[in-house]
């Protein structure tokens, strides 16, 4: 076993671990807090697999943007538990089961069928250097740069939509007045 | 030196626990959490395909991350809509339990 | 002719901005114009500034070009469609004969339209229509950017999308005062002077099209110009030959030539600045271009050259006699102009292309003066009009004088006093002097007078004629000597003598808007010339026109031929003042050309009779025909007894006893019933899963993924 090994898997624990803690947790704020270790734990393995860039942009934008978002909304709406389901009764035995049958299935078919599977990640490899920021801009602004323009015009639709969602109103309530 | 599959299975692990937490738990903020992981154990193995792929065509193979990248955008937009749609639910119904969001039915 | 497929020089990248230039102007105006109540200046102001700015563009393109030495370029600016191998772009060529052809189009038309501010404020007014103002000028810019499609088409196709735009616009611009007559009395001649123009050119489209699908399936499925020239080297001549006919058929249309000319002197039904824009300086010369673009076809097929020639030297002689014998001062000009489109086909047909080219661009020139002088002369009688008018209304009652004005200037009078008929006029040299020196300018310069324009180009072409076909020679010959004599009776009974009517006599000169541009026409028309020059080293529009139409034969001054022409020219001014300018016509006065000729006269006077024969053999037959077949055929036999009682009748009766008793109620009916009766169970059945719980909806598609993957694993 070379240390690399021990540091993955010792990683892959952490995040399984917050992975579960953020699902079954009854208080919200920790479940959030577990999602942001979860973040970083894969943040580090974005780092191992040399992708720096992706990295940081995991930890600025889902860990720290994201995550403050959830964190506010669940301070506006509360965080009390929900009081024990009546409805479904037989929801969560067929849900676990069917998700531990998923996880068989397609690490099954992920290890079994990918030719790739097999190879190994070296984290010292050649493309983690500096220059591998650079390539990755001159491809994502060339090669895909209309995906990206198409991404902007996205989150300038999810914000107006947003602001839509949030507004109040006016109309309604003047009518309201009316009658 | 890690073997890739190790990571294709620690993907496809956090996936699953994602997926059970959008259909064990009745708070769709952590409903949405949980989608959230999700996209995140996708991630994780969009960059592990990619790093098997350094070289493609003489030049580096970017695809797998700017794939990420493009993941983390749409998400943000997902999220900043999505939360929007759960403060204005709690405004009218007064709760934030989705079980009790069920009026679409036959 | 060599092309450069991609230009990357000079400025052939703004050759788009030929076409939309106008169509920007016209968007303009359509859009505010009238919602922002802009003033007539800015309306016409913007329209004039579209066209001035095409006229930019073609003299930035020309220049372009001839830094490159005339070697033509392409600018390919859309795909248009494609289908299969067939691929059609909207390409813009320029070469030596198309930028010629934008220049006069889009300068002459910069000039009409700024005449047109001055002509059009006072001719809505006296229409009682000012609300048309910024119609006309969207119509006008329409017709520039359609013409500027038509000479700047890399293919038959896009040629011809021009060719059926300036058809439209023609139609839209003869039919501006739909609801009258010319005279402004409530009728529907100037509409059906519209739809006239519009058949009659129908025809020549037919023509046209026809030629194009020859091309399109004979040579090499292909419309694009060079490359259906390569192609027409290998091909049979027999399908060149009918090409190039068809093809005269669509010029005979276009370009007002026997037998579709019918249509150009009712044109005049439109206001002036069109008549001189469209059905004389630009749009009718269009067939004169079609030929010249198409010299290769016609190079190839001599016979099919004859006989366009012979239509041209025909139409030429035939439209100048019946030019003598009109009185209205448009419908001269009118037929006049057929005359010298004759010119021009003829020329183009005997392969003088540069000949042809040259008196299109002199004959622009001095027609558009022509016209655009007739246009003020025009509106000058009719202020002179107004003003008699009021003079005697206040001379009569004075109570009745505000009631009448409101009927308008229609209902003045009994009859209708024409302010275009030249035997209301007389003397107009005092009243309007400046408009009468740009009008004697035009006249000397279409009689061929040295030394202005229509001298030089009217020579040339009858040099061509003279030793190439001498028949259309002679023809040609008299024909000038006719389009003098109709031009100096012209002169001496607008401008000259006493004035005939009180209108004329109170005539006033037309104000700077309109003469500026008739000034710049007519320098033009005296230095026109200076273009092609018969002598050595000045053949300058022959070496400009040579990089696109191949070696063109560039011949000296032939004095023999000049001298004639003139010689007869001078005679029939001499004759013409013999009759019209010795002793003026007096009012009421019949023509004295009248007692001369006789029934010659009689046949001239009213157009040898041709729009009677056409109405006799064409469209007496035709309206009988429809007749018939509406009456008795479609109705009597198709509808009433076909429809009615075969069909209609063995129909219901079937119908009645078999299929409704039997097969529908309880057939069809049973199984529709049993099929909702089904259908209403299992959705009852179905709703129950529908319980509207989100978490059980996710559930499922879990559940489907998960048979999907063991589908996969398995399979």
């Amino acid at each position: 076993m070379t240390s690399d090994l021990i540091v993955f898997i010792v990683l892959a624990l952490i995040a399984i671990a917050s992975a579960l803690g953020m699902a079954f947790s009854q208080n919200t704020v920790y479940a959030a807090l577990y999602l942001v270790l979860n973040f970083i734990v894969v943040a580090v393995f974005y780092l191992l697999l040399g992708a720096p860039f992706i990295a940081m942009a995991q930890i600025t934008v889902y860990a720290g943007a994201i995550m403050v978002l959830f964190v506010f909304v669940i301070m506006l709406l509360g965080v009390q538990g929900l009081p024990p389901s009546q409805t479904l009764p037989w929801q969560k035995p067929l849900a676990v089961l069917l998700a531990v049958v998923l996880a068989v299935q397609s690490i099954y078919l992920l290890l079994a069928r990918a030719p790739l599977a097999q190879t190994l990640v070296d984290p010292d490899a050649s493309i983690n250097t500096t220059n591998n920021l650079q390539q990755m801009a001159l491809t994502l602004f060339s090669d895909y740069l209309l995906p990206f323009e198409i991404t902007s015009i996205l989150l300038l639709v999810a914000m107006v939509g947003a602001i839509v969602l949030s507004k109040h109103d006016k109309k309604a309530g003047t009518s309201h007045d009316a009658a | 030196m890690t073997p890739l599959n190790y990571y294709i299975a620690l993907s496809a692990i956090l996936f699953s626990i994602g997926v059970l937490g959008v259909l064990v738990r009745r708070n769709p903020l952590i409903i949405f959490m949980s989608i959230e992981l999700m996209l995140n154990a996708a991630n994780l193995a969009f960059v592990a395909f990619g790093r098997s792929f350094e070289i493609a065509n003489g030049k580096p193979f970017f695809s797998g991350q700017i794939f990420v990248f493009f993941v983390i955008a749409v998400a943000a937009a997902e999220v900043a809509v999505g939360l929007a749609l759960i403060v204005e639910i709690f405004k009218t119904k007064n709760t934030v339990n989705i079980d009790d969001v069920n009026s679409l039915k036959g | 002719m060599h092309l450069s497929e991609i230009t990357s020089s000079g400025f052939f990248f703004l050759a788009p901005w030929l076409v939309f230039a106008p169509l920007a102007g016209l968007l303009i105006n359509m859009i505010f114009a009238n919602r922002f109540k802009f003033s007539e200046n800015l309306i016409g102001g913007i329209a004039s500034a579209a066209s001035g700015v095409a006229f930019i563009v073609s003299i930035l393109l020309t220049y372009s070009l001839s830094l490159q030495h005339g070697e033509a370029a392409r600018w390919r600016l859309a795909e248009w469609f494609s289908i299969g191998s067939l691929s059609l772009d909207w390409t813009f060529r320029m070469d030596t004969l198309s930028t010629t052809m934008m220049l006069v189009v889009s300068g002459v038309g910069t000039l009409i339209h700024i005449y047109a501010i001055g002509y059009m404020r006072e001719d809505v007014r006296f229409k009682h229509e000012e609300g048309r103002f910024a119609r006309f000028f969207i119509f006008l810019n329409l017709f520039l950017a359609s013409m500027l499609v038509l000479v700047s088409g890399d293919s038959y196709l896009m040629l011809f999308v021009g060719w059926e735009g300036v058809g439209f616009c023609s139609f839209l611009l003869i039919g501006f005062w739909f609801e009258m007559d010319t005279l402004g009395r409530s009728s529907w001649a100037n509409s059906n002077a519209a739809k006239k123009a519009f058949i009659a050119n129908r025809v020549g489209d037919f023509g046209f099209l026809i030629a194009s699908f020859l091309i399109f399936w004979n040579l090499g499925q292909s419309l694009q110009f060079d490359q259906v020239f390569e192609a027409a080297k290998n091909a049979p001549p027999g399908v060149i030959v009918a090409i190039t006919l068809f093809l005269l058929l669509g010029v005979a249309g276009k370009s007002a030539q026997i037998p579709l000319y019918i249509w150009l002197p009712d044109a005049m039904a439109g206001p002036t600045p069109v008549s001189a824009l469209m059905h004389a300086a630009t749009m009718v010369t269009a067939g004169v271009y079609l030929v010249t673009r198409s010299a290769p076809f016609y190079n190839l097929v001599p016979d099919a050259q004859y006989i366009v020639a012979m239509v041209g030297a025909i139409t030429a002689l035939f439209a100048a006699t019946i030019a003598v014998g009109q009185y209205d001062i448009k419908k001269v000009l009118a037929y006049s102009t057929i005359s010298q489109l004759g010119f021009m086909v003829a020329a183009v047909g005997m392969g003088a292309y540069v000949a042809g080219f040259f008196h299109l661009i002199a004959h622009a020139f001095f027609k558009a003066l022509l016209f655009l002088s007739a246009g003020s002369i025009i509106l000058g009688i009719e202020r002179g009009h107004h003003h008699a008018e009021h003079a005697e209304h206040a001379d009569k009652s004075k109570s009745k004088k505000g009631k009448k004005e409101e009927h308008g200037h229609a209902e003045h009078g009994e009859e209708a006093f024409d302010p275009g008929d030249m035997r209301n006029m007389g003397g107009m040299r005092k009243t309007m002097p400046v408009t009468f020196w740009m009008y004697l300018i035009g006249a000397l310069a279409l009689s061929g007078i040295f030394p202005f324009a229509g001298f030089w180009s009217k020579d040339e072409i009858l040099l061509d004629a003279k030793l190439h076909y001498p028949a259309a020679y002679w023809l040609l010959t008299i024909a000038a000597f006719f389009t003098a004599f109709y031009m100096g009776r012209q002169i001496w009974m607008v401008f000259f003598g006493e004035a005939r009517t009180a209108p004329a006599k109170h005539a006033q000169e037309s104000p700077k808007v309109m003469t500026l541009p008739l000034v710049a026409l007519a320098i033009l028309s005296v230095g026109g010339g200076a273009l092609n020059f018969p002598f050595e080293g000045f053949h300058n529009l022959g070496h400009w026109l040579e990089h696109t139409l191949g070696e063109v034969e560039s011949m000296p001054l032939n004095l023999q031929v000049a001298g004639v022409s003139t010689l007869l020219a001078l005679i029939a001014i001499g004759i013409s003042w013999l009759i019209y300018g010795r002793k003026p016509l007096q009012n009421g006065e019949p023509d004295p050309l009248k007692k001369a000729l006789g029934f010659i006269y009689t046949g001239m006077e009213n157009k040898w009779f041709v729009d009677e024969g056409y109405a006799a053999l064409v469209i007496k037959p035709f309206d009988k025909l429809s007749q018939f077949l509406a009456d008795v055929v479609d109705w009597r036999f198709w509808h009433d007894f076909v429809h009615e009682r075969l069909i209609a009748g063995t129909y219901n009766w079937i119908s009645a006893i078999a299929l409704d008793k039997y097969s529908d109620k309880q057939g069809i009916d049973a199984f529709a019933n049993g099929l909702a009766t089904v259908s209403q169970r299992l959705s009852a059945g179905m709703r129950k899963i529908q319980n509207g719980f989100v978490r059980s909806y996710a559930l499922s598609i879990l559940l489907g993924v998960v048979l999907i993957l063991s589908y996969l694993i398995f399979k």
